[in-house]
């Protein structure tokens, strides 16, 4: 262990300690502004939702549950290592926290991965608005094409939005490994790991509220 | 996360003892010191100069309209010109300065001195919000100034969406970023107050100012975000033709008007809270009085910051939402006036057998008084359902929120910049042309905006570019007061710049203020205090002496 390597305390704090709580805090207050910014699109969502319903459920239908439902997998099981990487890092262990890091930014790459096969197979199913879309096919199914096409637009949005938290999530804690490896976390400072591992469960827990809301609002079978 | 508060630490480090004199200003020399800096005093300064210089532009825009309206067909502009300055004014006003303003300059600048810290809790996010208001502000310039925008500055749909041809993408996109250089600001000041206060900083010991702008936060925090949903949505469906708000394509424009307000009602709130903290600073040091029920205007702030969230809707009174909606609106917004009423009284009982000096500070907060139960008081009007109906989109509207906007919020900022211009720059500045500034503003204002609400009780609508010739009068005098508020604008303007240079020097604490930021040298030194201060006792403890009086 070398303790040298951590950084110097900023010179407005008492201690490392009391540095890394209001880093911590820092990450919470901003995760409050994140739950707005997806709040402003759940609520418009929502509205539309609740008036369209049988045009957003008979969209919903059409939606790969397969792959978000083996998304959300994935998703749920980097969060796993992130606790994990965390873990290491308040117990100072160089070797577990960057590999834990590094799987979990994997995990996340084969979320982005895995969804843009979706957003492939959407395009081939006629999903999206403007480039591949028939509006035939929705009449005959008795509902507005427009009202689809909003459904589709709010899909496009909340994932898009999600998956650039992702990508940035991504990007910090591959980063972070670097900094593990080399050597920059101690048991005494460590709350990048732990500010960022904030983040990366807010990612997921975002994505537990889109997986019900976009793809499980219409009753279908299971082999869809 | 451990603790929500954090405990108080003993202060461990000794710090180096500056050379004396040593300042933040002097500290260190050239631009790169200052584009660079992470000192939050020289933030703030920062801050102060580029605010003031969108101040100016939108100052500009408003004497466009104001010259504008001098006769009834138009003086000089074409109705596409007209409509486009006056959404640069809305948009350059609220974004660009009223809702950074106090925060970023006075704030930045005051909370870690008030509170006994050394900086913010977050200095390189402090300054990152400040080049991310400068993108912002660059890009919503070059959009004016490459042709300009026609949605108003609050971009209703369906015109925002479909019909405008100006524009629009690249606005939005400027006022979302600056919405971020707010949202980090505001996080950064609830975290330094949580973390950063010195031993014996309790919370109910807090100054009044550092409440205020705890409450600002909150609401910066949790409101912005919403703002740039709705203007993303917008965005949106301008690139795609998917009719988000679009009545024809399933779409519903009122949607776009609740999650507007949602964030541009407690915005309001953005711009009065910290004034009203201001307020509470100047008139416990000029009448020499403690605050008269600080836990009530704590509360008030706290009040003002919830209740304000859930008014939102009583800009929509004639959108068609449902009148059930309607009524328990305008109940709330009847509500949300209780706590600023809560205020004015303490205000008044505080000046009850004080002391009072009338320099110029005090003259402006209690031209803020004054002005802003006005502005409140029409407030109560346009919150009952049937009058609001009756004056809806008129100059009644106007008037009225420039009455809580300008005769509030900008009257207390110079209130407040004067009150700590000693402080921020060391020196004093001529007390007589204050006083003669803060006069000129303050009656300016009232001849600008007095005709304002009879002209729109009479039904003069907002925005319109041409009027009935009866009207021309009510215009005139407004012109002719805007005339005098540009003069009283115009005025600290120069003598402020003045006082850098001729002013007598200040020293440490020419009101004989009791707050901590006093208890340092002037300038402050670039870490604020030589050993941190152990506080024990309330930010008023005046003990009834006048005001010293600097010699004029
Ligand atoms: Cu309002």
């Amino acid at each position: 262990m070398a303790t040298d390597h951590a950084p110097a305390t900023w010179h407005h704090f008492d201690d490392l300690e009391h540095q890394q709580q209001t880093t911590l805090f820092g990450m919470w207050a901003f995760l409050a502004t994140e739950v707005l910014i997806f709040g402003g699109m759940f609520t418009a969502y929502t509205v539309y939702r609740m008036q369209y319903s049988a045009a957003f459920e008979a969209a919903s239908r059409h939606l790969n549950l397969w792959i978000g439902g083996i998304n959300t997998l994935v998703l749920l099981t980097s969060s796993l290592t992130m606790v994990l990487a965390v873990h290491a890092a308040r117990h100072g262990q160089r070797r577990a926290t960057t590999t834990q890091l590094l799987l979990t930014a994997a995990l996340g790459s084969v979320f982005l991965a895995l969804k843009a096969v979706e957003y492939y197979l959407d395009y081939r199913d006629n999903l999206v608005p403007l480039y591949a879309f028939d509006p035939a096919e929705w009449s005959a199914l008795n509902v507005r094409p427009q009202h689809v096409e909003l459904f589709l637009i709010f899909y496009y949005c909340l994932t898009g939005l999600h998956a650039v938290h992702l990508i940035i999530g991504i990007a910090v804690v591959l980063v972070l490994a670097v900094f593990a490896h080399r050597d920059y976390f101690t048991k005494e400072f460590h709350s990048p790991v732990e500010a960022w591992g904030l983040y990366w469960h807010f990612i997921d827990v975002v994505w537990v509220f889109l997986l019900p809301l976009l793809y499980l609002i219409g009753s279908r079978a299971i082999v869809g | 996360m451990s603790t929500i508060s954090a405990p108080f630490r003993p202060q461990s480090s000794v710090r180096q003892t500056p050379t004396a004199g040593e300042n933040y200003v002097n500290a260190a020399y050239g631009t790169r010191s200052w584009l660079l800096t992470t000192d939050h005093k020289r933030i703030a300064l920062l801050y102060l100069v580029s605010v003031s210089s969108m101040f100016i532009i939108g100052g500009l825009a408003a004497t466009l309209i104001r010259l504008n309206l001098l006769t009834p067909n138009g003086a000089f502009m074409t109705a596409d010109t007209y409509n486009k300055t006056f959404t640069a004014h809305g948009i350059i006003m609220v974004f660009y300065f009223l809702v950074p303003v106090i925060p970023s300059v006075l704030g930045n600048f005051l909370l870690p001195l008030m509170i006994g810290a050394r900086d913010l809790a977050f200095p390189r996010l402090n300054l990152a919000s400040w080049y991310i208001y400068m993108v912002g502000a660059a890009m919503i310039l070059w959009v004016i100034f490459s042709g300009g925008i026609d949605t108003g500055w609050t971009f209703y749909t369906p015109f925002s969406s479909k019909a405008s041809h100006t524009d629009v993408i690249p606005a939005m996109i400027a006022i979302a970023i600056a919405g971020f250089s707010s949202i980090f600001t505001g996080l950064n000041f609830i975290v330094t107050v949580h973390y950063l206060r010195a031993p014996g900083m309790t919370w109910f010991r807090l100054p009044l100012f550092v409440w205020s702008l705890y409450a600002t936060s909150l609401i910066l925090l949790l409101a912005t975000p919403v703002l740039t949903v709705a203007l993303f949505l917008v965005a949106v469906e301008r690139i795609f033709g998917i009719g988000i708000f679009d009545p024809a394509l399933g779409g519903d424009p009122v949607l776009f008007q609740h999650l507007f307000w949602f964030y541009s009602h407690p915005a309001v709130y953005i711009m009065v809270l910290p004034a009203m903290g201001i307020v509470s600073e100047v008139i416990t040091c000029f009448a020499r009085k403690n605050i008269f029920g600080y836990p009530f205007v704590v509360a008030a702030s706290l009040g003002i910051a919830v209740v304000g969230f859930l008014v939102w809707a009583h800009h929509m009174f004639v959108a068609g939402q449902s009148v059930y909606a309607a009524l328990v609106f305008s109940l709330l917004s009847y509500c949300v006036a209780i706590p600023s009423a809560i205020k004015v009284f303490n205000w008044t009982a505080t000046l009850y057998r004080g002391s009072i000096s009338f320099r110029t500070p005090m003259l402006y907060i209690l031209g803020f008084i004054g002005l802003f139960t006005l502005g409140g008081l029409t407030g109560l009007f346009l919150a009952a359902l049937g009058l609001n109906v009756h004056v809806h989109d008129t100059y009644f509207i106007i008037a009225h929120f420039h009455f809580i906007m300008v005769g509030g919020t900008v009257m207390a900022y110079m209130g407040g910049l004067h009150y700590w211009w000693p402080k921020i720059t060391g020196k004093l500045y001529p007390e007589s042309w204050g006083r003669i500034s803060a006069l000129l503003i303050f009656f300016g204002f009232l001849l600008t905006f007095l005709p304002q609400f009879v002209l729109g009780y009479l039904g003069m609508p907002r925005r319109y570019f041409a009027y009935p010739p009866e009207f021309q009068v009510l215009n005139v005098l407004s012109t002719a007061g805007a005339s005098i508020l540009a003069v009283g604008y115009a005025l600290p303007l120069t003598y402020l710049i003045w006082s850098l240079r001729y002013g007598p020097d200040a020293g440490p604490n020419p009101w004989e203020a009791t707050g901590l930021e006093w208890q340092t040298p002037s300038p402050p030194p670039t870490h604020n205090f030589a050993e941190i201060p152990v506080v024990d006792c309330g930010p008023y403890e005046y003990s009834g002496e006048e005001v010293p009086d600097h010699g004029h």
